[in-house]
């Protein structure tokens, strides 16, 4: 096995010298309820083997039938993607060898895929947009999955044996096939990790797939090719296969560009191969040659009759579609009214549904902003998690909010207030009162602090007299620390003021 | 002036994983010419006007609900297996092809 890390050029001097050119295979696994072509049951993590029926271990003179709700879903992919939709197609048998099918073909399509020419709109994290056009996605069955036992390492090469599971073959999935990605440059890697995204999203909101990429639920092979700068001649691209999460899909993208670039720019050739994605060395190494799909010996699969849509099957699927995720983000951003920059963020910090469930609720939206962009955002960087999951409930904020508008407790406290319910001490009212929060709202108590850190800094207190109303800072911090901090810091220095008789 | 080449022959024999012989590449060189140029009379009576079927039955969207139905046990999937563990399939190590 050769592991040994390939030269690489530099990210920048390779883009100095050549453009990237990209295209993209993702597989999205379907979650009907039944396979593709077979009425066991699509499941993941079942005992090994037993969601498994004659079909899908390609028993002798089994007949495959095709799954009614797989090919709504394919249509539904396939409108959310701008495609048009064949009035016609059949499936294909892509005949190999390979212990992940046991029938030695998989039932894909070939010449008539059910869905062609679309094209989608992809938004980069700084609001660059780019379009990608789809050249077709269509339909087929997942493998079986090969688990290799024994050799030193349990990677393929040298392994003893190998143990298959069937339980995933024949699990619907829809293959979506990008033309070449041409002009994207320095974006290049950023685009790959945006662009499956922002699949994974479209089939999440369509329904039709739970979209769990850790799961496989969404794979992705990229292809990447390199020409130089000038040159319209693609170059020999490479397909780097399942690159499995969307940061492993940007460092694929960038580390193959690099490989190129350093093999092109010393003069070598590209070899047309499949890559194989290593997370721990992020590199890649050399898979098999890519074949011919002549080698697949594509033909007509004769056990299955041709799909045939008509307009009112397709209207009826395009009037069950929810709002797609992008019209859906420019609706709550102006909604909201947040500015560019703004929506932006709350977006790429994975916040907006959490935001759009507080408003429901009843908060403002920029008091919605503050929580989920400030203190919650936080606290899910400290613990590592989505924000979303750190178990901060609309309601929650909206009984928080409810105490600092009433005066109850400072912005400060509220902090505080957050930590107890976190910590399961209770709702935030029951936490005020139990940890004692509350802040000081007695003139009385306040005024007795202010005296006290008048007393204290004698000069502090000459100088807010004299017009320099800035020092009252060092009193207020004075008061707060005295009181521990449960004060409303703009009523204390009023007091001050009052005190001391300026006008503030 | 046979469309079919020995080299042809060869190579659909390796990506079907069929081991011949010299002696049956050259009988199958021409076996298969005969075959391919007996086909090819179709293509003389189909002209650009006759779309290219498919399927021979006139049958189109036949489809069944998307319903859990009965499945094997996983001694059931694993009798005719030549061999297995830990309920899976065994099989030899291939190197990676797909």
């Amino acid at each position: 096995m050769t592991t040994a890390t390939a030269e690489i050029l530099s990210f920048e001097e390779a883009m100095e010298k050549f453009d990237p050119v990209l295209g993209f295979e993702v597989h999205v696994e379907l979650n009907t309820r039944t396979k593709m072509f077979s009425s066991a049951p699509n499941a993941f993590g079942d005992t090994p083997n037993t969601n498994v029926t004659p079909v899908d271990l390609g028993l002798p003179g089994v007949l495959p039938v095709i799954n009614r709700v797989a090919v709504e879903s394919s249509i539904k992919i396939g409108l959310a993607l701008g495609c048009k939709i064949a009035e016609k197609c059949h499936f294909a048998r892509k005949n190999y060898f390979y212990p992940d099918t046991p029938k030695n073909f998989q039932t894909s399509q070939y010449d008539e895929p059910i869905a062609y020419d679309g094209s989608i709109d992809i938004e980069l994290a700084d609001g660059t947009v780019f379009t990608v056009e789809i050249e077709r996605a269509h339909m087929e069955e997942d493998a079986g999955k090969l688990t290799h036992m024994g050799g030193a390492t349990g990677r393929i090469q040298g392994a003893e044996f190998s143990l298959v599971d069937y339980n995933r073959a024949g699990v619907p999935l829809v293959e979506i096939v990008t033309k070449p990605i041409v002009g994207a440059g320095e974006r290049a890697p950023e685009l790959a990790k945006a662009y499956v995204a922002a699949i994974r999203e479209i089939v999440k909101n369509l329904g039709v797939s739970d979209a769990r990429m850790e799961r496989g639920n969404v794979r992705c092979d990229a292809n990447v090719s390199l020409k130089p700068k000038g040159q319209e001649k693609f170059g020999t691209r490479t397909e780097t296969k399942n690159v499995n999460s969307l940061r492993a899909v940007e460092h694929a993208v960038r580390y193959e560009i690099q490989r190129h670039a350093a093999v092109l720019d010393g003069g070598g050739t590209i070899t047309q191969e499949t890559r194989h994605w290593h997370e721990d060395t992020r590199s890649t190494t050399a898979g098999r040659p890519k074949s011919d799909a002549d080698d697949y010996r594509y033909f007509p699969e004769p056990d299955l009759v041709p799909v045939v849509t008509d307009d009112a099957w397709i209207e009826k699927l395009r009037s069950e579609l929810p709002e797609p995720p992008a019209a859906r983000r420019k609706r709550l951003q102006t909604d909201w009214g947040y500015a560019d920059a703004e929506f932006r963020d709350v977006v790429n910090a994975g916040v907006m549904d959490s935001i759009e469930e507080t408003i429901a609720a009843g908060v403002k939206p920029a008091t919605a902003r503050k929580w989920w962009m400030g203190e919650i955002s936080r606290r899910a960087k400290v613990a590592e998690v989505e924000p979303a999951e750190l178990g901060v409930t609309p309601a929650l904020i909206v009984e928080l909010q409810g105490l600092i508008d009433a005066g109850k407790i400072n912005d400060k406290l509220s902090r505080e207030v957050l930590d107890g319910v976190l910590a399961g001490e209770g709702t935030p009212t029951e936490v005020v009162a139990q940890r004692g929060l509350e802040v000081v709202s007695d003139d009385g108590a306040l005024l007795e602090a202010i005296d006290g850190a008048l007393a204290a800094q004698p000069d502090v207190a000459d100088k807010i007299r004299g017009g320099k109303l800035q020092a009252v800072g060092a009193i207020v911090g004075g008061v707060m620390k005295a009181t521990r901090g449960q004060a409303d810091a703009g009523r204390v220095r009023q007091l001050i003021l009052e005190r001391l008789g300026v006008e503030g | 002036m046979p469309e079919i080449t020995r080299e042809d022959v060869a190579h659909l024999a390796r990506l079907a994983h069929i081991d011949m012989t010299g002696e049956e590449l050259d009988r199958m060189t021409g076996e298969l010419s005969v075959i391919v140029d007996s086909i090819k009379t179709v293509s003389e009576v189909a002209g650009d006007d006759v779309p290219a079927t498919s399927h021979p039955i006139p049958l189109s969207n036949v489809y069944r609900d998307d319903v859990i139905g009965e499945t094997l046990t996983n001694e059931e999937a694993l009798s005719g297996a030549p061999d297995n563990a830990a309920g899976r399939f065994k099989v030899p190590a291939i190197l990676d092809e797909e």
